[in-house]
């Protein structure tokens, strides 16, 4: 069958099973549409916690990451695991057992300030409309490559499904379509990986295979032949350390506190029955992240070869060492066509020389082969994931299923950032600060009202990407690091600490990260307005702006304990509470509202 | 033993615990991963040089097994301290 029509059927297959479960997942009360009433099941729970979680950027974009940063790229695999470390110890139990429906409404209940709150819900919505963006813009990406609809069709396609169940069943529709979307990622992740690492080594699993022998007989290890074939071309060593050390320290950090402090994250563990739900639900949320996780490194390494030994296909200065561009493979000329591959033949010889003229020794060798400059002059990272299965000669319908894949990761992680804007609209703004008094029928109406509005937004500015697209997952880390996972972490274990010193490190945490990364990146991104070049000479103590996020953190725990020694201790009821969110005794009687 | 007296003394061992959990996730990571990455690889595990395992591939798999740990060691404290739910 023709790989359109196939990608149509899958796709199209996909997305009726996600209506099928909106209109089976109906939100009936606003708990439901929260919190999808508190009732599901912790390993249910962790699945849709690990598609809520792994976006557009991790299914597409990661492997091609690792694939060119080698090592460097660890910072990702940890700092976007490690945060459910932190998530399940220091977080997730103690906001579940206070057991209301939002982040800021924690923020504002237990630093008893409606400002508190108000800063709260600022961060989240910054924070999670700078990342939705990325999303809408993932779907349209993926629809314009597949099923070669225009980009902005594809977009308004994406906001009509995420529309139907997120409006239609705010958190309970959102947390069973991401349990599918779940299932349709992770498959369509791992074939194509077990194919090429059954290709490459032998062995069917790619955790295994990535450290495995080359099955050409040679017997020498994948890892160490990646390392011979990329630095023979003057490339970094692929598993050598580059960057520095305290730089990939503080940005894994970052990462880290930055991933536990995400408010579309923390409120899916709002959902399970119980306190020890929330414990276990996080555990549950690793496994099913891990095992894209731990492929990712296999899926880089693997690409990166195959990318490599596809053009050098004999020794490097050897005339005949390189590929004849005429004879291309089928999938290099498909990507040609959509310009994430770009050739330039400048020394006219007729074949693809692939290597790093960056560095002067290996140019000054490559000038003596007669080369003149890299002629793989784009080599566009995305590619690496959307063309392992044609790489990988896989038959059509693992390609079919790659689309799908990512439209679903996409859409999950749509969805859950949509329900965390609306329900901070609809639940802290106006039922906790406008119109405290409003039922709960007209709260419920007004969150659907949010959630289109949402929608609208977040699809409007998918398809009219402010200039700063793409610097926004910094912010959003950024700014969750360093604002609301500290005033969540104090609220919990430092009783004593009080709203003068909250508000103070929030905003303290906040306006140090945000200056320090407009410093490097524009003042609100815009070109031109940075104070300094974005370059490590510039950077206070080598510390690149993604980085920043843990400084912030400190920052912001150093002003709150300041301020609140001077300033008066929180009041009786509020160390009260601290000490009733503590232990996980009574959390049903808790969750009544 | 009172009640206040007893919730203090469940918190103190949750403490003591995130403790040890969180020192075991710092060492996987930060330590093995990143700052003795160099040292570590002169080991080998499999075909994986042991500080690029521990940063790509071992890190994540004992982050799994502490949550699942700790979540395991505190309903025995819940129970220990009768502070568990229903």
């Amino acid at each position: 069958m023709e790989l359109q029509t196939l990608t149509y059927i899958v796709v199209g297959a996909t997305f009726a099973l996600y209506i099928g479960i909106a209109i089976w997942a109906r939100a009936s009360s606003t708990r439901e549409f929260y919190v999808a009433g508190t009732g599901v099941h912790p390993v249910a729970n962790g699945m849709a916690t690990a598609a809520d979680w792994m976006s557009a950027a991790s299914f597409i974009s990661m492997a091609g990451l690792i694939a060119f940063l080698g090592y460097d790229a660890s910072v990702y695999l940890m700092g976007w695991t490690g945060g459910y470390v932190l998530l399940a110890l220091l977080l997730a139990p103690y906001l579940r057992k206070f057991g209301k429906f939002t982040v800021p409404e924690f923020i504002g209940d237990r630093f008893y300030s409606k400002g508190a709150r108000l800063v709260a819900v600022i961060c989240l919505i910054v924070a999670s409309i700078t990342y939705v963006i990325g999303q809408m813009k993932g779907v349209g990406v993926a629809f314009g490559r597949f099923l070669e609809v225009p980009f902005e069709i594809g977009v308004l396609v994406g906001m009509g499904i995420v529309f139907i169940y997120a409006v239609l069943g705010g958190m309970k529709g959102i947390t069973y379509t991401q349990i599918a979307q779940y299932c349709v990622l992770i498959f369509a992740y791992t074939v194509p990986a077990i194919f090429i690492s059954l290709n490459l080594t032998g062995n069917p699993l790619p955790q295994i295979g990535l450290g495995s022998a080359m099955s050409d007989g040679s017997g020498v290890l994948l890892l160490d032949k990646l390392d011979q074939v990329v630095t023979d071309l003057g490339f970094a060593a692929y598993t050598a350390q580059k960057g520095s050390s305290l730089n990939i320290f503080l940005l894994t950090l970052s990462l880290m506190i930055g991933t536990a402090g995400l408010p579309h994250v923390i409120v899916r563990f709002f959902t399970v029955p119980k306190v020890s739900d929330a414990r276990v639900s996080a555990g549950w949320a690793l496994v099913f992240i891990a095992i894209l996780y731990t492929t990712a490194p296999a899926v880089g390494a693997m690409a990166r070869l195959n990318l490599m030994d596809t053009i050098q296909t004999g020794e490097v200065g050897a005339a005949d060492g390189n590929l004849v561009y005429e004879e291309r493979p089928q999938w290099f000329k498909n990507w040609e066509t959509t310009g994430l591959l770009q050739f330039e033949d400048k020394n006219g010889d007729g074949r693809i020389q692939y290597y790093n003229d960056k560095d002067e020794a290996f140019a000054a060798k490559a000038a003596s082969y007669g080369w003149e400059g890299n002629e793989m002059v784009k080599v566009d990272r995305d590619i690496m994931v959307l063309a392992n299965p044609e790489i990988a000669q896989l038959p059509n319908w693992v390609i079919a299923l790659v689309a799908a894949g990512g439209l679903a990761a996409a859409l999950s992680t749509a969805a859950g950032l949509l329900l965390a804007i609306s329900s901070a609209i609809s639940h802290d703004l106006l039922k906790g600060m406008i119109a405290p008094n409003i039922s709960e029928k007209k709260e419920l109406l007004a969150s659907r009202i949010a959630m289109a509005g949402a929608i609208v937004v977040a699809g409007y500015l998918g398809m009219n990407p402010p200039g700063f697209a793409a610097q926004v997952v910094a912010l959003a880390f950024g700014l969750a690091a360093s604002s609301l996972f500290p005033a969540l972490m104090m609220g919990i274990f430092n009783k004593k600490m009080n709203r003068e010193g909250a508000i103070a490190g929030m905003l303290a945490g906040l306006t140090s990260t945000l200056v320090y990364i407009f410093w490097f990146k524009g003042w609100f991104f815009i070109p031109g307005t940075e104070m300094a070049a974005n370059s490590p000479a510039n950077w206070f103590m080598g510390i690149s702006p993604e980085a920043f996020g843990a400084v912030g953190a400190l920052i912001n725990f150093l002003v709150a304990t300041a301020v609140s020694k001077v300033t008066a201790a929180p009041p009786e009821e509020i160390q009260h509470l601290v000490e009733h969110i503590r232990v996980p005794k009574g959390a049903a009687a808790a969750v009544d509202h | 033993m009172s009640e206040q007296k007893n919730g203090q003394d469940y918190w103190k061992a949750n403490l003591k615990l995130i403790g040890l959990c969180l020192a075991i996730w710092f060492v996987v990571s930060y330590l093995f991963g990143i700052i003795l990455v160099d040292q570590l690889n002169a080991i080998s595990i499999g075909g994986y040089r042991l500080g690029f395992w521990f940063a790509q591939q071992g890190s994540i798999y004992v982050f799994v097994v502490l949550i699942f740990f700790y979540a395991f060691r505190m309903n025995r404290l819940d129970r220990q301290f009768d502070v568990h739910e229903e």
